[in-house]
């Protein structure tokens, strides 16, 4: 890879002393390209040769439409929720007090590391009508488990970490004598939060939503367990693709794997400007 | 005569005044919301697990974990992460030489492709391996005739686990070697070591923390990923099945027991990787690079 320059303004690389960048890149580049690269690029090479007027098929589908409905909406209201209780948690982490912080710091990991699919048979059972909170939603006829709202409940578990990780460590950044200035100035609490505070942290908690949004979206083990699945009303656009497999209509599941990537990658870039936007309003 | 009592000052700076902070009744409102929304959301779901596993006694339980498929999908569990980390870890290690070490084009774009697989369902990570093996894959046909078998096989769970685990190990390196910088190997290689030592021993020690820590993530995922494992597994029992997709089994035969006995056994490892990790941000916050969460 360290080819010689061809002209001297132009170089692949900074000229270092420090040797194996050939070797270190090749082999990055190499592993890449045969786990990620190729597989991918396969992926869409298939949906390409589908033919449009098949894949306008697939796509227009109803439980197609549906599953993706239901994903992208229990995605967004989970993301949602988190934003509010996320950033409550991380406020409450980085500014106060108590006994047993470290160790609540440490649990906000949690999601991270149980696997999916025991974070779904753990949900499911507590909120089925018989669980241990399921039993206490019940008589308020609340069903949450076999519903779209028990898809909500996984997804909030899944990405309760990422808000709070991306918003805690700008919180710690904060100059409390931004707060004293503004305090002796006149401002009360109210507004040293909403007019002082919050414009700093704007741009971490559209991040951490869009982190959140993200994988729920994609979310499969902790989602199948306690959604139900019923097509049209508690199918999500993953499971949807495993079904599609499982019949081996390969055409179908490849179709709904590259709308999905396609719209996330429409929303990565939608939150990308969001992100920039109230970078440049509040920065 | 007693000594007068010299009063140890306290700085003021220290305490919270009004103005920085909320009233105690806001505080009290905020703490209890917090504690309340993480009860219910995470600290329920944990208890649960080792509630059911032990609904029906101890011996119930070891019963469960004796089960041979139990066994197998515990032993293929070991094998997947055994193999796929260590790849991952060979790559991360790779990478991060590469890019932190040196400056060049395309740098930044090849560091949004390592973390491409987090942007992924993975399902999708699962699905991209069967459209490539598959029987209708592009190359089954040739896999068929060379007699190979990578779907609904081990190599098949390996290479989807190693799809998924991909950034961790890399994500933790690059940013930490990067804040390193070159100075420690360049006074290596000027005191006249060659690569192979600047890197065992002067690299590798400043990065052994960090490094540890992206294995400790990385190794959680291998041994408890679900969706992609799951769509190239084939779910063959004592064969196929790893720990997630046994867990699944058991339960859809109601079997609440068995499957809440190996998912006590996968939150077991979720909580002490929680705990390792926590001790190695504690211990060795300074040498684990910024970047946490995931």
């Amino acid at each position: 890879m360290t080819t010689a320059p061809a002209k001297a303004g132009w170089r692949f690389r900074q000229p270092s002393v420090i040797p194996g960048f050939g070797l270190t890149l090749g082999f990055s580049l190499a592993y890449l390209t045969l786990i990620i690269l190729i597989p991918l690029s396969g992926l869409i090479w298939r949906s390409a040769a589908l033919g449009w007027a098949d894949f306008w098929a697939i796509a227009t589908d109803r439980r197609t439409i549906n599953a993706l409905e239901i994903s992208f909406g229990t995605a967004f209201i989970a993301a949602a929720v988190n934003v509010v209780f996320g950033t409550i948690v991380a406020w409450v982490l980085v500014r106060y007090n108590f006994p047993g912080r470290r160790i609540v710091d440490a649990m906000v990991d949690l999601p991270f590391a149980l696997p999916t699919a025991v974070a779904g048979i753990a949900l499911t059972t507590l909120y089925a009508p018989n669980g241990w909170v399921g039993s206490l939603l019940a008589p308020l006829g609340i069903k949450v488990a076999y519903t779209p709202l028990g898809i909500v409940i996984a997804l909030i578990f899944i990405g309760l970490p990422f808000v709070v990780r991306t918003v805690q460590p700008i919180m710690e950044e904060i100059d409390k004598e931004v707060e004293e200035a503004a305090a002796t100035l006149g401002a009360n609490r109210f507004q040293i939060i909403s007019r002082v505070l919050f414009p700093g942290l704007a741009p971490a908690i559209v991040t951490g939503f869009a982190l959140a949004f993200a994988r729920g979206v994609g979310e499969y083990g902790s989602v199948i367990f306690i959604a139900g699945n019923l097509p049209y009303r508690s199918e999500i656009a993953p499971l949807l693709i495993v079904i599609r497999l499982e019949e081996y209509n390969y055409a179908a599941a490849t179709a709904i794997a590259a709308i999905m990537l396609g719209l996330s990658f429409v929303m990565l870039l939608v939150i990308n400007l969001v992100q920039s936007w109230s970078r440049k309003r509040y920065g | 005569m007693a000594d007068p009592v010299i009063k140890s000052y306290t700085p003021h700076h220290e305490s919270q005044s009004a103005a920085v902070t909320e009233s105690f009744g806001a505080r009290s409102v905020l703490m209890i919301v917090a504690f309340a929304f993480l009860g219910i959301f995470l600290l329920l779901p944990l208890i649960i697990v080792f509630n059911e596993a032990f609904s029906k006694g101890v011996g119930a339980y070891t019963e469960a974990l004796g089960d041979p498929d139990t066994r197998s999908a515990i032993r293929l569990t070991l094998l997947v992460a055994a193999i796929s980390v260590p790849l991952n870890v060979i790559f991360g290690i790779s990478a991060a030489w590469a890019i932190a070490k040196f400056e060049f084009k395309g740098k930044a774009f090849l560091t949004t492709l390592i973390d491409l697989p987090f942007s992924v369902s993975p399902v999708i990570s699962g699905l991209v391996y069967v459209l490539l093996f598959g029987a209708q894959g592009l190359l089954g046909g040739w896999l068929k005739a060379h007699g190979i078998v990578i779907l609904f096989a081990v190599p098949g769970i390996v290479l989807a686990t190693i799809f998924v685990t991909f950034p961790f190990v890399a994500r933790e390196l690059i940013p930490l070697m990067q804040e390193q910088g070159n100075g420690d190997e360049e006074a290596a290689l000027s005191l006249g070591a060659n690569g192979w030592q600047a890197f065992w021993y002067v690299t590798l020690p400043n990065v052994k923390w960090g490094l540890l820590y992206g294995v400790l993530l990385c190794n959680a995922r291998a041994m408890g990923e679900f969706g992609a494992v799951s769509v190239v597994s084939g779910h063959i029992r004592g064969l196929t099945n790893t720990m997630p997709l046994h867990v699944e089994i058991l339960y859809n035969e109601y079997n609440a027991v068995g499957a809440f006995a190996v998912a006590s056994l996968l939150a077991g490892l979720a909580l002490v990787t929680l705990v390792l990790k926590t001790l190695l941000e504690m211990r060795y916050g300074a040498e684990i690079a910024a970047t946490r969460g995931h």
